[in-house]
């Protein structure tokens, strides 16, 4: 019964998203063209009569409108279009070489992150407004005011170029090697951002009635931080997670530039600075894809979770 | 007791992948690895556009004529050509032990319908430009003709005759460009417009396609079938796409590369005191200037301010101080080692500053401004720290010399560009001009009227007249005499104020040999060996 | 509205609130008067003396860029143009996101509806992609172009103001001043906002870094502010090129920002301990 009602709710949630994911295309297709400069401006300007060729062979010279639909019709057949830039591929080629190594940095960095972070701001809660308490809500917010443009080349001078330790670049390596700077650079952040969120959510649980009930009943703290505080406190966690596992994707351009990674962030960011205006829509829309997919089942893990929404 | 065990497996074998890990391009054997800048956009050569993908595609396949390890031209494919009186029909005789990778013979056909395939408009090339003075091309390339009309034709399977509408002195340059190399017929038929992909490509240069992870890096290795494959002497080739020039710097000092694609600005300094002999900085075939815009007010029908902003730089310490990486002062349009030319100089290049600058006040005055009546202009820059910097110490010169003041404007680079082709709010802007070809015809041709390059709005019926005289000479001698009097009228009238020449920078591993600096900054890796 | 003013919670300026918003307070204050006090301007190149280390007898208490200008001044510039932009990014997220919530939620229904979807729309699209052409459209106004991130980072603020408005208007006073015929944009704007005051303060503590760390990101991709003005993530970005051969052009600057980064960070924390914890997060 449940679990029908949960593919009843994914699937209602999923078939809601499609609006929104049509409003994501409007908005970006008009963005991405209304941004100066095309995919063919150069230093070295083509003669007007190649120039034409090239905009007609991407449809570039039909009207914004009929644009808009082509590429639409495009995209509900799941083709998103040839890139203007790399011409020997299509977008989704692309987006399939780039996204997986993302994706999966993305998730070791995230599970590097909440170990650490669901570790620390427990322990953190546990010693509230103690001196361990400050120490690490104090390293956690260092972690956060450092920007990832200075750590990570520091670790490449350090671990690579002095040390000799690890490859300096994600092809100069292989193995577990060229994805442990990588790694630690996209966590750090993270660890903060969790460590933070888990202490002030477990204080806060660890303050309520039921805990204290528990207490007085005489468990000891481990078992109360495990039996009854760790769901109810984990669940702010869940909403962090679906946006920032998506945004870890996107948002590690810096890490990818200094570690050489070819993944989403610096196809995306490269696709804008281009002006590959198919290269730079498939990408978001394959990002917001994800997004209403991770928020979905953030939803769902929460109704499974929290008994107060499954009533509802 | 098993647990242990298992922990015991886990952590050897994270240690085995740590240790794999460390081990980079050092042990790899007899693999050349170069850094090669951002990601090149294609490897067919009839669709690439930047430098990045032409070094890789120059390693894969050859035209009729190739590059020295010292940048002169030197037979390719084809063994020997003739030129007709006229100058306009070339005859080339192809070598019969060409082959390409998959074994089959190179042939004169394989050239006619790859040249063809460059000036369809459907190929929709950027560098169909390149071949646009062979008979037709042009129409070819405006639609009116089809392409099978192009003047390119096999008189037998290793003969290939070629006739153009006007002589072109320099037309064996851009036939070693990569939009005249050959693409294998049979496969472009198979696969289309992706027939330049790993596990696809076919090509006939010294070294085939292997892999191409996207982003990341290309794998080549040695072409068997080459015809000249026995003085190949690196099997392996990895090209590496490196965005942050910081990052390949760490890079070649983790030993994770054997050149690199540039030096950083802010670590030459450290990179020439510490590694003096791995540093090669050689002069370039391209000049670094500012453009004006001469629609627009103030510079229109204004020489005496654009050549008194001119004068006011100070060029030796531009290059020596403001950039110092090797780079030389810019005295005249067209670069010094541009083959069969030597450029005109600026008549005040050997005034003495205060003299100079006497000079430059006048010209400023002369064109009706002083302290009480300034102008300003904007410069535009595209966002990068040393375009930043030279900005800067211009400002500051024309400040300091003449009271004039410039607002510099930094743009993204496509918006840069965008604004220049619109002439609509332009009116000082940097740019770079690299040679197309190694002639100063390459430099000179973007100040016609109607060159779409020329962005300056600069209109001289004279300059003109002078450029299609010298298109017209035979004599290399005369045709140089024209040259060089266009380039005076442009040193005269001041549409762009060059600042200085570029230099190509690179850092080479003692462990590579056979490197040879060149003003084109071409370097076949079958030229180099690794010790 | 005495009623729904009294609802605002005093917070008491000790601890760690005290002690970031004194250092707050005290980095604006240099960071003002500093560049007045010496002698040298913030875009005065000197190519013979670029990259000093720093020293106190020539007054380069920060020493040069590789220009030869004054890092004092410049990261005393940078930090101005640094918190400039952040708060105003913030207050202009904070306005959109508060009006839009709350609007949003009061009125319920069909407009709620709409207003939401707009909202998740625009968060599954990636941030940077916002901001990227946001930059190529502004880049010449570095207010504008802040306006314009502050016009996209109001989205969280935007969710939580609906969320504790949709709890609020079933309250007594709003019940109380709907019955006495107060128009709806008054009761939206005089009865409830003030009342999710606390929520608000906190959340902006908290967006300011999160703008400050933008802006550094913007920086590193070269579309940050206009030369010859900076700013603390300008600094930073360019000073990584010199982290070995002049340690100081990147250490310092970066050193004022991870302060200021972290009393805004600790400034947030502390006034979300000293409200109502759960008031934020439900």
């Amino acid at each position: 019964m449940l679990q029908a009602g949960a593919i009843r709710f994914a699937f209602f949630r999923l078939l809601g998203a499609i609006p929104t994911l049509l409003l994501v295309i409007v908005i970006a297709f008009l963005m991405v063209h209304a941004a100066p400069g095309g995919p063919f401006d150069d230093e070295r300007a083509l003669p007007a009569e190649i120039e034409a060729n090239i905009r007609q062979s991407y449809h570039l010279d039909e009207p914004m409108p009929q644009q808009f639909l082509r590429y639409l019709s495009g995209v509900v057949r799941g083709d998103l279009g040839p890139s203007y830039r790399y011409r020997d591929y299509t977008v989704s080629e692309l987006i399939g070489a780039a996204a997986p190594l993302s994706l999966w940095l993305g998730t070791l960095a995230m599970l590097l992150a909440l170990v650490i972070g669901i570790f620390a701001g427990t322990f953190a809660a546990l010693h509230a407004a103690r001196p361990a308490d400050r120490w690490i809500s104090g390293v956690a917010m260092t972690g956060i005011s450092i920007p990832v443009f200075v750590i990570a080349p520091l670790f490449v001078l350090l671990f690579a170029v002095q040390l000799n330790w690890l490859p300096a670049s994600w092809s100069g390596g292989s193995g577990i090697g060229r994805y442990l700077l990588p790694v630690i650079a996209l966590a750090l952040p993270q660890i903060a951002y969790i460590t933070r969120l888990v202490r002030a959510s477990m204080i806060d649980v660890l303050g309520s009635d039921f805990v204290r009930t528990a207490k007085a009943q005489g468990l000891a703290t481990r078992a109360i931080v495990r039996y009854h505080a760790a769901k109810p406190a984990m669940l702010p966690l869940l909403s962090y997670m679906g946006p920032a596992i998506a945004g870890i994707l996107t948002g590690s351009v810096v890490v990818e530039a200094i570690f050489g990674i070819p993944g989403l962030g610096q196809l995306f960011v490269r696709g804008a600075l281009n002006r590959d205006y198919t290269l730079v829509l498939g990408v978001v829309i394959f990002y917001a894809t994800l997004v209403i997919v991770l928020n979905a089942v953030v939803d769902m893990l929460y109704g499974f979770l929290d008994p107060r929404i499954r009533q509802q | 007791m098993r647990r242990t065990f298992v922990l015991r497996v886990l952590a050897l074998s994270i240690a085995g992948l740590l240790l794999a890990g460390c081990v980079g391009a050092e042990d790899t054997g007899n693999t050349l690895h170069r850094a090669i800048g951002p990601e090149p956009e294609s490897l067919d050569p009839h669709h690439s556009r930047t430098a990045q993908a032409q070094s890789v595609q120059r390693d894969l396949f050859e035209g009729l004529v190739a590059f020295s390890p010292s940048g002169d031209l030197v037979p390719g494919v084809a063994e020997r050509w003739q030129l007709s009186d006229d100058g306009r029909r070339y005859t080339f005789e192809l070598r019969r032990d060409a082959r390409w990778s998959n074994g089959d013979a190179v042939t004169a056909s394989d050239f006619v319908s790859s040249f063809r395939r460059l000036v369809d408009p459907a190929t929709a090339s950027f560098y169909a430009e390149s071949l646009i003075d062979i008979t037709n091309a042009k129409a070819i390339v405006n639609g009116t003709m089809p392409p099978d009309t192009l003047t390119v034709s096999a008189p037998g399977p290793h003969r290939l005759e070629i006739e153009l509408e006007r002589p072109v002195p320099y037309f064996l340059s851009l036939l070693a460009k990569p939009s005249a190399f050959p693409v294998h017929p049979p496969s472009v038929a198979l696969h289309g417009d992706s027939f330049a992909r790993a596990g696809r490509l076919v090509s006939n240069g010294a070294y085939k396609l292997d892999d191409w992870q996207l982003g990341a890096v290309i794998d080549i290795s040695r072409n068997e079938h080459y015809w000249n494959n026995a003085e190949t002497a690196i099997d392996h080739v990895r090209h590496h796409v490196t965005v942050e020039p910081a990052a390949e710097l760490f890079r070649y000092r983790a030993g994770e590369l054997h050149i690199t694609s540039t030096v950083p600005v802010e670590a030459y300094e450290q990179v020439a005191r510490e590694r003096p002999d791995e540093l090669r900085v050689a002069p370039q075939l391209g000049t670094y200037f500012y453009g004006l815009n001469l629609s627009r007010e103030p510079f229109r029908d204004n020489p005496a301010l654009r050549r008194a902003l001119t004068m006011a730089i100070d060029r030796d310490v531009l290059a020596e101080k403001v950039i110092g990486r090797g780079e030389l002062p810019a005295y005249s349009w067209v670069p010094p080692g541009t083959l069969n030319y030597e450029p005109p100089r600026m008549a005040f290049a050997d005034l003495p500053a205060d003299e100079r600058i006497e000079e430059a006040r006048r010209h400023y005055r002369e064109a009706g401004y002083s302290d009480d009546n300034p102008v300003s202009v904007e410069l535009r820059y595209n966002t990068s720290d040393t375009h930043q910097r030279i900005a800067l110490a211009v400002q500051s010169m024309w400040r300091d010399a003449l009271g004039f003041e410039a607002t510099l404007i930094n743009e993204e680079f496509q918006v840069l560009v965008a604004n220049m082709r619109a002439m609509e709010i332009t009116e000082a802007f940097r740019l770079s001009w690299l040679g197309d070809y190694n002639d100063a015809y390459s430099f000179l041709s973007i100040f016609e009227s109607d060159n779409p390059s020329n962005m300056y709005g600069y209109s001289s019926d004279r300059y003109d007249a002078l450029l299609a005289e010298a298109a017209t000479q035979l004599d290399p001698d005369r045709r140089r005499a024209y040259l060089q009097q266009a380039e005076q009228l442009l040193l005269d009238e001041h549409p762009v104020i060059p600042l200085y020449f570029h230099v190509s920078k690179h850092l080479v591993s003692p462990r590579v040999a056979g490197w040879r600096d060149n003003v084109l900054d071409f370097h076949y890796s079958q030229h180099l060996s690794l010790r | 509205m005495s009623n729904a003013l009294a609802a605002i919670p005093r917070v008491r300026l000790t601890g760690v609130i005290g002690v970031s918003s004194a250092v707050l307070l005290a980095i604006a204050i240099i960071a003002i008067i500093g560049p007045l006090a010496s002698p040298h301007g913030y875009e005065t190149t000197d190519f013979d003396n670029g990259l000093l280390p720093p020293s106190a007898a020539d007054r380069h208490f920060f020493g040069t860029d590789d220009l030869g200008r004054d890092q004092f001044v410049r990261t005393m510039m940078g930090a101005r143009i640094t918190l400039t932009v952040a708060i105003i990014a913030s207050l202009v997220s904070l306005i959109i996101g508060v009006a839009w919530g709350a609007i949003a939620g009061y009125a319920g229904g069909r407009v709620d509806a709409v207003m939401m979807r707009i909202v998740d729309a625009l968060y599954a699209l990636p941030f940077i992609f916002f901001v990227i052409l946001l930059m190529v459209t502004f880049e010449r106004n570095f207010m504008l172009m802040f306006i314009a991130i502050g016009a996209i980072n109001w989205l969280d603020m935007a969710r939580i103001v609906r969320g504790q408005t949709l709890a609020l208007k079933e309250r007594e006073f709003v019940e109380a001043a709907r019955l006495i015929g107060v128009p709806a944009w008054r009761i939206v704007f005089r009865h409830i906002t003030p009342n999710l005051l606390g929520v608000i303060v906190v959340y902006v503590t908290l967006t300011v870094p999160q703008a400050i760390l933008i802006e550094s990101f913007l920086s590193f991709l070269g579309l940050g502010v206009q030369e010859p003005r900076t700013s603390l993530g300008a600094l930073v970005s360019g000073g990584t090129g010199y982290m070995e051969q002049a340690p100081w052009v990147l250490l310092l600057p970066s050193t004022l920002l991870a302060i200021i980064l972290l009393a805004f960070n600790f400034l947030g924390d502390g006034l979300r301990d000293a409200l109502d914890p759960r008031g934020i997060r439900q």
